[in-house]
């Protein structure tokens, strides 16, 4: 969901901007030194699942998996996001540099709500189908908030795109569902294997006891 | 079978040889170019101008010798949602009308509206991809570093780009292993939850691997801070470049101010 640029006013291009600008910073702070390797390699985990397509009905979609990156990274997604969709715009040309800011945002503002949101709840739950449970409502919200977002700044832009900015919403309502099922079950995986990919990235845990190896290789 | 391997996106422009006319010049001249030349783009209104503008990023892709096809589907790919969006300008923007058909009312205003977005979004994308996507990551790194982008950012961004590789190895080495238990992808709950499962081992690991990495550069000596090393200069072909750069978007300015 890259917005081109040339579509959007002046004041939306701006409110995306120091929105992204404000996260950035904040996530940036956020992210200890010894960290940079870790948030690194999950932002090039991420900008991988926007390349991998996935059918859906007679169609396919690309994966964006925002609720997931919130979920790991919290404020942290920010700048993780912004060198993706950076590196996409520079290398693929994808999206625009003007619109950049709102791009980010969009799919930013989401993840972080996310976080905040299902976090604690998270780690209370312990059972398959509620871990399950809360990575569909992960999944699918998230891309609900960034389409709503998708829509709202089109909307902000001009009476001229309204149609389109509902056209936007309603066509990406199994785009919900399939990333919904997909974090929930990559949740699912997560929560077996590496539990504490969810819970202590947050601090810098420089040595990590060695890693379940034989648990990991069985399930792919 | 278009999705056998998952990926089907392209792969990004090879960054272009050294001794090319393009890479004697700076990293941050060619930065502040393309964001110049995509801000006054964005700002101007008259078709004609954004035309010229299209066709200084045209003239330059072909001075710098860049291959035709992927530099311009690359330009030109964008998302369904804004060819949808495009297309529904000309029936939902009020104004003179062009055509009717059936109930829907066509106006011309709407389709010049679109035509505009559309003048301007590939004239940034093809100026991006001519100047900046044309340089090696590690280039682009010290440069952003140089304009004064925060360090632990350009860290992030040197990071991802090293990574990417190795987690694309990564991801169809575990969808050659489900491919080889006989997994085809399908548009039902099976597959859906299998590629969430191959995207969690993919997180899973390259959080491993991302450990072992830390360990690695601890063991050399890393303290947290990189210290990015280059020898950038502004030289002649900088001012050169710059000053017949800044010259045609000064005309181009000149153009809508007078035309407007």
């Amino acid at each position: 969901m890259h917005i081109v640029d040339g579509a959007l006013s002046g004041p939306v291009l701006a409110a995306g901007g120091a929105v992204t600008l404000a996260g950035t910073a904040w996530g940036l702070r956020s992210i200890g030194e010894r960290e940079i390797p870790r948030v690194g390699l999950l932002s090039a985990a991420f900008f991988m699942a926007s390349l991998i397509h996935v059918p859906v009905g007679p169609s396919s979609v690309h994966l964006i998996l925002n609720g997931l990156i919130g979920l790991v990274l919290g404020w942290r997604a920010f700048p993780a996001l912004l060198v993706a969709l950076l590196l996409q715009a520079v290398f693929f040309g994808f999206g625009g540099v003007v619109v950049l800011g709102v791009n980010v945002a969009n799919i930013a503002l989401p993840a972080v709500l996310i976080h905040f949101l299902l976090r604690d709840a998270l780690g209370r739950f312990r059972g398959r189908t509620a871990v399950f449970a809360m990575g569909l409502l992960a999944g699918a919200g998230s891309i609900m908030g960034t389409t709503l977002l998708v829509a709202a700044s089109l909307a902000g832009s001009g009476q001229e795109f309204l149609p389109a900015a509902e056209l936007v919403f309603f066509t990406h309502i199994p785009v919900m569902v399939v990333e919904g099922l997909l974090t929930g079950a990559a949740l699912v995986l997560i929560r077996r294997v590496r539990p504490e990919l969810l819970h202590r990235v947050a601090e810098a845990a420089p040595l990590a006891e060695p890693a379940p190896a034989l648990a990991a290789e069985g399930r792919s | 079978m278009s999705h056998a391997l998952g990926v089907s996106r392209p792969r990004g422009l090879e960054a272009l040889p050294e001794g090319h006319w393009l890479q004697r010049i700076d990293p941050r001249t060619r930065i502040v170019a393309a964001m110049a030349y995509a801000f006054l783009l964005v700002a101007c209104r008259d078709l004609r101008v954004l035309g010229i503008g299209l066709g200084i990023g045209v003239g330059l892709m072909l001075a710098a010798r860049l291959p035709l096809g992927p530099t311009l589907r690359r330009t030109l790919g964008v998302d369904l949602f804004i060819v949808m969006l495009l297309l529904l300008l000309p029936f939902t923007t009020p104004g003179q009308v062009w055509f009717q058909w059936g109930p829907l009312t066509a106006t011309w205003d709407g389709l010049w509206r679109g035509v505009e977005i559309g003048l301007k979004a590939a004239g940034v994308i093809l100026m991006l991809l001519v100047l900046v996507g044309t340089m090696d990551a590690t280039r682009l790194g010290h440069g952003l570093h140089r304009l004064g982008v925060a360090p632990k950012l350009i860290h992030l961004l040197l990071f991802t780009v090293r990574y990417m590789g190795v987690l694309r190895r990564e991801f169809l080495r575990l969808r050659q292993a489900m491919r080889a238990r006989g997994f085809v992808p399908r548009s039902d709950l099976h597959t859906w939850t299998s590629y969430g499962y191959l995207f969690g081992m993919l997180l899973v690991r390259s959080l491993e691997r991302s450990e072992r990495v830390l360990d690695a550069m601890r063991c050399r000596g890393f303290d947290g801070r990189f210290h990015l090393l280059d020898s950038l200069r502004l030289g002649q072909a900088d001012w050169a470049f710059g000053t017949v750069f800044a010259a045609g978007l000064i005309l181009l300015g000149g153009l809508e101010w007078a035309g407007g």
